[in-house]
């Protein structure tokens, strides 16, 4: 159908297709290059395994952290009426714009051998944290959280708050307001924040090979294996990063009803 | 029940109800309807005292003995509509068994047992309407507060609800009260009518007293009556007694007044003018002589009324019975 404003300007059309080539030609190339043949016997390798599944599990566990803490966090931030609570708002969203490698830093000057919690753990336990599963944990969370806990906050806002009120009247205390009605109303909300959060594990490099290292097996995940592949063995970085790319389409089908839905 | 609460520049009242009483709270929007509801349910924050059996201000909204049924129902929309009945029952201590075999039965007197396992989202306006009734009803409340039950619904569904409402309400035995907009509601179903005016009380008395001597413009609207202050009384008339001219009449110029047409509508077999006065007056009138003045809004006319058509009272006497 014609448009009755009139013809779109070039001036904006071209810059547009410049700006879809550069996302879609490096994963077109990225399919193009792959070797088919070798997929199988690449895709089996032991190594690969272990960090697909490292990556997996360490993601996984770190979602439900999220869950288990930064609902909470985002039920306060949506919630509750408090002085300080805009200032808040913005510490849990600055690793949301703080480069990974600095979160990294951060995180062993937190958890380091001698760090200030770090120490503490160590005197008291023995146990160090970093270059262990436990800090690809702490590293995922660290930067999966304020994504889930943003996205978590507005879904919570967008629930009808007068739905507490009722339950209030029908005597239910806050937890049980929480528990059986706001909770499930924002299941939905929820749930995306747990996917977008476990994508923002799966893909977690700068602060993981910071304060966890490289050690296949314990700390190895997908990406630090595909940066290590690539050093010595470009076709199977090439494998790797075609299989990352379909868990990511995955999950954007999983995602893709809040955030591919034609406006009306 | 004696209710005395402030919410400042919203709210001052100072009432007393007794139990298995139903009264309605009538009046223009902004006066304080839903402040007055929200204070007594403890959703809103107010100063003074609500006597209910024992005190209710200082309890938060969970512990007061009182049931709301909102607006826009509220139902919650992820349980089935014998969970949402169940829900209240269930907050407050009762296993879930005790609890559904209470909604159940609550369910089966509003005739809607077979509805038991829709969600909210399945049901027709007037069905949601009696699971929130159900709901507010099962916690056993003392006091049942019913935030214009009827608005949203068409009127057909609206009358049978109103019907139904009125027998579950006179089976009740606490206080209830009923927001409205409706003048029916307030004249059938309620045993006294309390007229709320910028947040205070400005009537309070049975349907019958409110109706034929109302104090207040907007209860005079709602009831298609006419009431005008004159000599520190007010004269009540109905429309069809107005006269309506085009010249100054004769007679008393205590019932005349000059103003403009600011709408017409028709009104039964007739024609209703609403005319901007001092106050605003509404007149009905044949609708060939409507066409013979040509009664359009903005055409200037004269309102007369005979003496012997209108009703006198006190404008202030006894705010209202206690």
């Amino acid at each position: 159908m014609r448009d009755p404003l009139g013809r779109p300007p070039v001036l904006l059309l071209l810059p547009a297709v410049a700006a879809t080539l550069l996302l879609v030609v490096p994963l077109v190339s990225l399919v193009g290059r792959t070797p088919w043949s070798t997929l199988r016997d690449q895709l089996g390798r032991p190594e690969v395994r272990q960090a697909l599944w490292l990556s997996v599990s360490t993601s996984t566990a770190a979602m439900l952290i999220c869950l288990v803490l930064g609902l909470p966090l985002a039920w306060v931030l949506a919630r509750l009426e408090f002085r300080g609570r805009s200032a808040l708002r913005a510490l849990v969203t600055v690793p949301l714009v703080l480069p990974p490698v600095v979160a990294g830093v951060a995180l062993l000057a937190a958890f380091g051998r001698t760090g200030y919690v770090g120490a503490v753990v160590r005197d008291l336990t023995g146990y160090t944290i970093p270059f262990t599963t436990t800090a690809v944990v702490i590293a995922h969370t660290f930067v999966a959280m304020p994504f889930f806990v943003i996205s978590v906050e507005g879904a919570l806002r967008s629930t009808n708050r007068a739905y507490d009120a009722a339950a209030a009247t029908l005597g239910a205390s806050r937890w049980t307001i929480f528990w059986r009605v706001t909770a499930p109303l924002t299941w939905p909300g929820i749930a995306a924040g747990m996917v977008l959060g476990w994508a923002r594990s799966l893909g977690e490099f700068g602060a993981t090979i910071t304060f966890a290292g490289n050690f296949p097996g314990t700390t190895q995940t997908m990406p630090l294996l595909v940066y290590t592949e690539l050093q010595s063995n470009p076709q199977a970085a090439q494998v790797l990063s075609l299989l990352m790319l379909v868990i990511s389409i995955g999950i954007l089908a999983a995602l893709r009803d809040r955030w591919l839905g034609t406006p009306a | 029940m004696r209710a005395a609460l402030v919410v400042p520049g919203r709210l001052d009242v100072d009432f007393t109800c007794d139990p298995g009483e139903v009264v309605a709270v009538i009046g223009p929007n902004g006066a304080g309807k839903s402040t007055l509801v929200h204070a007594l349910a403890g959703l809103v924050p107010a100063t003074g005292s609500i006597d209910l059996d024992g005190e209710q201000l200082g309890r938060p909204a969970r512990e007061r003995d009182v049931g709301l049924v909102f607006q826009d129902q509220l139902l919650f929309p992820h349980l089935s509509a014998l969970a949402n009945v169940a829900f209240g029952p269930r907050a407050r201590g009762l296993t879930r068994t005790e609890a559904e075999t209470r909604a159940r039965g609550w369910l089966e007197r509003f005739g809607i047992a077979e509805l038991a396992d829709r969600r909210p989202g399945q049901l027709s306006g007037g069905q949601a309407q009696r699971v929130a009734i159900a709901r507010a009803l099962a916690t056993q409340p003392r006091l049942l507060l019913l935030d214009e039950p009827m608005s949203g619904l068409d009127v057909r569904v609206a009358t049978a609800l109103r019907i139904e409402l009125a027998r579950h309400l006179a089976a009740y035995e606490g206080v209830a009260m009923l927001v409205t907009h409706d003048a029916i509601d307030a004249l059938t179903v309620a045993d006294r009518v309390l007229v709320l005016d910028e947040g205070r009380i400005a009537q309070f008395g049975t349907p019958a007293e409110v109706s034929q001597r109302p104090r207040t413009e907007h209860v005079a609207r709602l009831v298609g009556l006419n009431v005008v202050p004159a000599d520190g009384e007010l004269v009540a008339f109905t429309p069809d007694t107005v006269n309506v001219s085009l010249d100054e009449p004769v007679g008393s110029p205590r019932l005349r007044w000059h103003g403009v047409v600011a709408d017409v509508a028709p009104h039964g077999g007739a024609v209703r003018v609403l005319v901007h006065a001092d106050p605003d007056l509404i007149a009905d009138v044949t609708p060939e002589s409507a066409t013979e003045l040509a009664l359009l809004p903005g055409r200037p006319v004269w309102l007369s009324v005979k003496a012997t058509a209108v009703r006198r009272y006190p404008a202030t006497g006894p705010e209202h019975d206690r």
